[in-house]
């Protein structure tokens, strides 16, 4: 098991200097009832912030896979990582950063859009490579994928439509080549 | 239903005898029944205790594995039994002291509906156990359980709870008694090969230093490298101090040993921390007691620390090695290859620091707890066990009263639970029958779990249960008058009992102390009694001071040998 410090310059949601860090987890786990509340507790207790996170089980249904983006302090990560890796029901957690790795979430957004304008929003779906996934004479929900940089421009891009509601799944990661993740 | 079919909860017990465990201290209710049930209807060698209290449960079973490295078992049931375990359970987990508690539930068809002693303890103890079960299959059971044993006793020890609902332990068992265990993220047996290349860079610094000093902690005890230690300290002539929870890993007798360290250390081992260019921690955790202000510790020194718990690296202290890895095997392979050093002056050094700054007592203006503590240790010498409870006799007692073995020495370090020291002792002396067991306590503490006198009078323990009354909180009066310019607010216990009387209504014989003059001949008469407890009642003065002192937070230059003139200012540190 190899264990990635924070050495590497943490990525930021929303590009801006302000914001606190992000730090991708993947954490290899028993796939039992109870795992994600022993997780969370770990990382609540020391004051750190569950930005995103997805679930699901692994290719081998007794474990589960979950990438977990956390915000806070950088320095006390790499003693949380191995407090994570203690948890009994932990098989390892991992820190992956964007060299060593590569990041996607799913959007799927809702918006109003009148018939003049639906050319236009065909267009910005197409160009960030999406899909219309639902159609009515008033609005559509888009679903596109990509790393979280993308996500946020394509919201931009939809802000001039009336969004009515989005959904986002949280980034999930896998190690470049070779790697586990 | 044939003869020979067990249910769940027969399996349960069954696989407890299976594992060779000998006590089991519970307290009854309704969702545990079918439990207490097979603990009459399975033949084991199991004895079964029952506590007043399910907080005296888990610190018997706590006080039982200080004294043997064994863990014990406590059997509660749902609900409030379950929630009144959650103290001891802390207690046993800031400690690493290993623990089964087995909980009885509400039936699984019942869960999460506010049933009738439902409490989601799984849930509850998430962050004071090392690991924890809710029991959903019958036949699961004997897994379950010999998991949580392997957990408890291996690696860092520490608590495991298993929650078993009414209709688990209640259900036919169809299962294996003894299966393969699950615990694919659970590999303790990694710590017993340590990094050469890691051992090589810590002798190098250990061959070059002129004033060593080793930190004794618990992992040295759990991990049996007393011997080790040794060997490593009288090889290089290197002085020893301990942390709390580590007093008698190292003789205290011994000219190396300088006692415990810390916030009421000893002068001469605080000093020496202070003065070492090589910190050798075996074994601690760098609790916040023992370091002060953290980026002033041992600032220009070197630092080896080894642990079995990667977690602890880096958490408190950046040593300059790190070897995670068990102590013994470490131990083993630093010895090896070890040669003397020529520490005399350093030595001598510390040498004049003992004879400066020794441990004393005033012996005027009526009786002191030291006085009591030491005259006791004179009776009973460094081989008896003690257990302490929490607060200014604790500390007392850590100075005055010197260890000389692992296993000896029983107290709340990490928790700091008052409550601890008595039930703690019964726990060791139904461990240690044939050993001299010493509850020491202040009248706060134990009037906290004094409802076990029950316990020990009734199993006619030969404990000597020490109460040392201030009529006071004495610690918290004692950082009133420091820091919170003499203000007593929450700390004045009046109303205490005579507590000669109430031994008396259990059938406990008790001896008074009033006076200085009065405590050997009483101390000798109370340890005549062997049949059973003894209660020894000292009236100490009200308003004594712990000193050495580091005011939390402070730095371990900033200790305080004596009461201080002027006004301090408040702690900066944790509590």
């Amino acid at each position: 098991m190899s264990i990635v410090t924070t050495d590497n310059p943490p990525e930021s949601i929303t590009g801006t200097p302000q914001a606190p860090p992000v730090h991708t987890l993947s954490v290899f786990v028993n796939n039992k009832a109870g795992v994600l509340m022993r997780i969370c507790q770990v990382f609540a207790r020391r004051g750190y912030n569950i930005d995103s996170l997805v679930v699901s089980h692994g290719r081998d249904e007794h474990f589960s896979r979950m990438t977990i983006g956390i915000s806070g302090d950088p320095a006390g990560l790499e003693q949380i990582i191995l407090q994570v890796t203690k948890l009994i029901d932990v098989i390892h957690c991992i820190e992956h950063t964007s060299s060593d790795s590569v990041t996607k979430e799913l959007l799927l957004v809702k918006f109003i859009v009148a018939k003049k304008d639906r050319t236009e929003a065909l267009q910005i779906i197409d160009h960030y490579g999406g899909k219309t996934i639902d159609l009515t004479p008033t609005s559509m929900i888009a679903m596109l994928n990509g790393d979280t940089t993308k996500i946020d421009a394509a919201l931009t891009m939809f802000s001039q439509f009336e969004v009515i509601e989005t959904v986002r799944t949280g980034k999930v990661v896998m190690a470049r080549g070779e790697l586990a993740t | 239903m044939s003869k020979n079919q067990l249910d769940g909860a027969q399996a349960l017990i069954k696989t407890l005898d299976d594992l060779g465990i000998e006590y089991i201290f519970g307290y009854s209710g309704g969702a545990a029944i079918p439990i207490f049930d097979a603990l009459v209807t399975v033949k084991t060698n199991i004895k079964f205790v029952l506590a007043r209290h399910e907080q005296g449960c888990c610190h018997m079973a706590d006080g039982y594995a200080r004294a043997t490295g064994k863990p014990a078992v406590v059997l509660v049931t749902s609900g409030p039994g379950a929630g009144n375990t959650i103290t001891g359970i802390m207690t046993a987990q800031m400690d690493s002291v290993p623990m089964i508690i087995i909980c009885g539930q509400q039936v699984t068809w019942m869960l999460g509906k506010d049933a009738f002693q439902e409490a989601d303890i799984f849930g509850i103890t998430i962050p004071v156990v090392k690991h924890n079960y809710l029991v959903k299959e019958t036949d699961s059971i004997p897994r379950v359980i010999r998991e949580a044993h392997h957990i408890a006793t291996t690696g860092r020890p520490g608590p495991v709870l298993v929650d078993v609902p009414k209709d688990i332990s209640s259900a036919d068992f169809n299962g294996d008694m003894d299966p393969e265990l699950d615990l694919p993220g659970y590999k303790p047996e990694t710590s017993y090969t340590v990094d050469s290349d890691k051992i090589d860079e810590a002798l190098q610094l250990i061959h070059k230093a002129q004033r060593p000093l080793v930190l004794a902690g618990h992992g040295i005890m759990i991990s049996g490298a007393d011997a080790e230690l040794m060997e490593l300290a009288e090889t290089l002539r290197c002085p020893v101090t301990s942390t709390l929870l580590g007093k008698g890993v190292f003789p205290e007798e011994h000219e190396l040993a300088l006692g415990m360290l810390g916030m009421h250390g000893t002068a001469y081992a605080n000093k020496a921390v202070c003065d070492c260019d090589l910190l050798i921690n075996i074994g601690s955790r760098f609790d916040d007691r023992i370091i002060g202000q953290a980026d002033k510790f041992c600032k220009d020194a070197k630092i080896i620390h080894i642990d079995i718990d990667p977690s602890e690296m880096n958490k408190m202290v950046c040593p300059d090695i790190e070897i995670v890895g068990d102590a013994k095997t470490t131990l083993t392979e630093i010895n090896k290859r070890i040669s003397g050093l020529d520490t005399e002056p350093w030595l001598n050094k510390i040498e004049g620091w003992k004879k400066k700054y020794p441990l004393s007592y005033r012996k005027q203006g009526g009786l002191r707890m030291q006085q009591v503590i030491d005259e006791l240790y004179q009776v009973a010498g460094g081989d008896a066990i003690v257990s302490t409870d929490v607060g200014q006799h604790q500390m007392w007692a850590a100075q005055f009263y010197k260890t000389n073995a692992s296993w000896k020495w029983l107290s709340s370090g990490g928790a700091g639970t008052m409550g601890f020291g008595f039930p703690a002792a019964i726990g060791a002396a139904f461990a240690c029958p044939d050993q001299t067991v010493i509850s020491i306590s202040g009248d706060g503490g134990f009037q906290m779990t004094l409802f076990e006198l029950a316990t020990a009078a009734l199993h006619k323990l030969p404990v000597k249960i020490v109460v040392l009354n201030n009529h006071y909180l004495g610690m918290v009066r004692q950082w009133q008058e420091l820091f919170f310019d003499d203000r007593e607010s929450g700390v004045d216990l009046e109303g205490n009992p005579d507590f000669c009387k109430l031994a008396a209504a259990y059938g406990i014989p008790s001896f008074n102390i009033k006076r200085p003059a009065d405590v050997r001949r009483q101390l000798e008469k109370a340890f005549e009694i062997t049949d059973g407890p003894v209660l020894i009642h000292a009236e100490c003065v009200k308003t004594d001071n712990v000193f050495p002192m580091i005011p939390a937070g402070a730095a371990l230059e900033d200790m305080l040998t004596e009461p201080p003139k002027g006004k301090l200012a408040k702690p900066t540190g944790s509590t």
